[in-house]
């Protein structure tokens, strides 16, 4: 694990342009360019919006108006699910690097779960727009390096462990599509977490998912003002640290297979 | 600091023969002992090369020769990292730097100015180091009016200028070079070496894979042949590429007699009595066999000076056609011709007895002409011959077309089809090296 991190700092150089070249590269041709950045999660918003307040209205008391709290949860969820979904097949995508080019494969994935993290600072200012228009910015919004620390660490596990699997089994793409899905409805994105009673076995369930913890804490520094979550994050943490750690030893397994797998 | 910047041994590559096969076993095996092949039965793998061992001097150039599939391009990338051998060692010592895809990593929506930064990065040059060589690599990709272009725009020449010359530029110690060159224009090429030349000069260390077998010559110390993975020969490159060009011949001798053979079956399967209008037009040369057989053409042999049948030549030798021809019935109007064409048709010379003045008296039972090309003075090439006995006015007897062949090989890659025998000189303000000695398997020209 420390020789995992040790080789993202020495390729550190790399990360950076490769990163940017990913941010350029994306909307590069579009006419809005990189407006995308912004746009893209406002029209997520307003998807779901609608969805919740006209066609299922959602009126529990806590958590309105309710767009705004939506977007406190989706906003770094799609950063966890874009990063994974882009990682899984990275390698793949890249296979001409992989077999011509002597390259630090670790920077692949990475690169998916950092230029999805810029997207998601990108879109972070616009969020804190909205929630000082509606009077709900609070003081615990300063603490968000926090959550975005512990997300960072678990995805980049998870990204690591991915798209080394993927390129032995590639049916892992498919699957993974659906599972992200699931786990989307399985983390308190579009519900609150603090309406589900404790005791029952689906609270018991949603406890198990670190990223239940590392939303509900987004929620509550963003939306409530308070933070009382630590314990959920500081176990967040604990997975997302076991999760770096499998993957950046799968990942080193499999290195030398990845070029003739590709 | 080490005497051999690489130095292999035993290296042995393996690879899975079905790729996505079996995947949970060599997964598991990946994980436990990090090779997809450990579990794998014997015929499930394929050897690409086995027990491969030389070692390569500080500055030296060094070249890697052998026919598609030998192993070449899977030792280049085991030397580069990119893959490790399954059995054996190989220590580089020294910042690699290869050359074996021009530009990959290129992305094709960004602009050239981004790709140069990008792609030096990822071969290893600090940001501080590509600042400075940045205006060198432009320069030297002729590329400065189109930088800021994305490069999908680019023609693929552009696209490989602008990867050889990142490349070029990441100053590596040990530079490996995958028949990259055979891409560009004539001018680019030369800039190309003239690149590796200045390379060869500041005592770094090369490794060439390629099939241009002058450029082995004129610029390597050392070479290694290897064959079906396997090492063939290893050392000094003029006896090396001998070896392997009179191997390569050999190969190429039994395919042309097996054709040869084939062709002749063929038409002698079902002999057309119709000779084809005239042979003028180059376009109109049709293989084929033809005539009353009053007399007939029983065997052809092409043979060398030694009297050994031959298919392979080189310029300078001689080429003997040796004819067994039969008369069942004496005749006394006949003539013995031939033609030599190229592969294209183009009719590169005609003679027969009759235009030299023989005049026949009796052609009776078995006979035997011989028509001896002596210095063959042909360039390279494949070369159809036509084999004739026919009457004075034209009448075929027998008339052979393209169905015997032999090939001219040589070094010297001069054109057209005649080479007459000739000699440079010099004077005045003039100066020029003379060319490396050449080999004796060469001697017209």
């Amino acid at each position: 694990m420390i020789a995992a991190i040790r080789s993202l700092v020495r390729y550190r150089a790399l990360l950076e342009s490769l990163v940017s070249r990913e941010l350029k590269a994306r909307y590069r041709g579009s006419v809005l360019g990189f407006v995308w950045s912004f746009v893209n999660p406002l029209l997520l918003l307003l998807t779901y919006t609608l969805v919740f307040t006209v066609i299922l209205p959602n009126r529990q008391p806590d958590i309105q108006p309710f767009f705004l709290f939506l977007f406190c949860g989706i906003l770094p969820w799609t950063w966890f699910q874009a990063s994974l979904s882009e990682s899984s097949g990275v390698l793949i995508a890249s296979a001409n690097l992989i077999k011509k080019v002597l390259f630090p494969a670790e920077v692949l994935p990475s690169v998916c779960v950092l230029a999805n993290l810029a997207h998601f600072l990108l879109g972070l200012p616009i969020l804190l727009l909205f929630l000082a228009w509606q009077g709900k910015l609070a003081w615990t919004a300063v603490l968000l390096p926090l959550p975005i620390l512990v997300q960072l660490v678990l995805t980049l596990g998870l990204s690591l462990f991915l798209s080394a699997l993927t390129v032995h089994f590639r049916d892992i793409q498919s699957i993974l599509q659906h599972a992200l899905h699931l786990w989307f409805f399985a983390t308190p994105v579009i519900y609150s977490y603090a309406a589900i009673a404790e005791g029952t076995p689906l609270r018991q369930a949603l406890r198990l998912n670190p990223m239940t913890h590392v939303i509900v804490t987004y929620q509550q520094m963003l939306f409530h003002g308070n933070v009382d979550h630590w314990r959920g994050l500081f176990l967040a943490l604990v997975v997302g640290l076991v999760a770096f750690a499998a993957g950046a030893f799968l990942f080193d397994r499999l290195r030398d297979t990845l070029s003739e797998e590709v | 600091m080490t005497k051999h910047a690489i130095v292999a041994q035993g290296v042995s590559k393996r690879y899975r023969r079905y790729a996505h096969k079996n995947q949970l076993r060599t997964l598991k095996s990946a994980l436990l002992t990090g090779s997809v092949l450990a579990d794998l039965t014997p015929d499930e793998t394929f050897t690409a090369l086995e027990d491969v061992s030389f070692e390569v001097a500080r500055g030296s150039t060094f070249a890697v020769i052998g026919e598609n599939g030998s192993g070449k391009s899977t030792l280049l990338k085991l030397v580069a990292g990119i893959t490790r051998p399954t059995l054996g060692s190989l220590v580089v010592d020294g910042r690699v730097s290869a050359l074996i895809e021009l530009g990959a990593g290129f992305h094709p929506e960004i602009s050239g100015r981004e790709n140069v930064a990008i792609n030096a990065i990822m071969l290893g040059l600090t940001r501080k180091q590509l600042e400075r060589s940045y205006d060198a690599i432009v320069d030297f990709a002729e590329l400065r009016d189109f930088i800021d272009a994305p490069v999908k725009t680019y023609s693929s020449g552009m696209y490989m200028r602008l990867g050889f010359a990142v490349a070029i530029h990441v100053d590596p110690d040990v530079l490996l070079i995958d028949e990259v060159l055979a891409v560009g224009d004539e001018a680019f090429t030369r800039k190309c070496l003239d690149k590796i030349s200045e390379f060869r000069r500041r005592g770094k260390t090369i490794l060439f894979v390629t099939h241009s077998l002058g450029l082995v010559e004129k610029m390597c110390d050392d070479v290694l042949w290897l064959n079906q993975g396997k090492t063939r020969g290893r050392g000094e490159p003029k006896r090396v590429v001998d070896e392997y060009l009179t191997y390569v011949a050999g190969g190429e001798e039994a395919l042309l007699r097996s054709r040869s053979l084939a062709d002749a079956a063929l038409v002698e399967a079902a002999p057309g009595s119709e000779a084809p209008a005239d042979t003028g037009a180059a376009g109109a040369y049709r293989p084929g066999r033809w005539g009353s057989r009053e007399v007939e053409i029983q065997k052809v042999r092409l043979v060398d000076a030694r009297a050994a049948e031959r298919h392979v030549f080189v310029p300078g030798e001689t080429l003997t056609l040796a004819l067994s021809v039969y008369a069942a019935r004496p005749v006394s109007d006949f003539v013995f011709g031939i033609g030599l064409f190229a592969a294209d048709g183009t009719c590169v010379y005609g003679t027969n007895t009759d235009l030299e003045d023989w005049s026949p008296r009796l052609l009776s039972g078995a006979a035997e002409v011989r028509l001896s090309l002596e210095g063959l003075r042909l360039v390279e090439g494949t070369y159809l011959v036509d084999l004739a006995v026919h009457k004075r006015d034209g009448t075929p007897y027998d008339y052979l077309r393209g169905l015997h062949s032999f090939r001219v090989k040589s070094r010297t890659k001069d054109v057209g089809f005649y080479r007459p025998e000739h000699r440079w000189s010099f004077s005045g303000g003039a100066e020029l090296d003379p060319p490396k000695e050449r080999g004796e398997m060469e001697i017209g020209g």
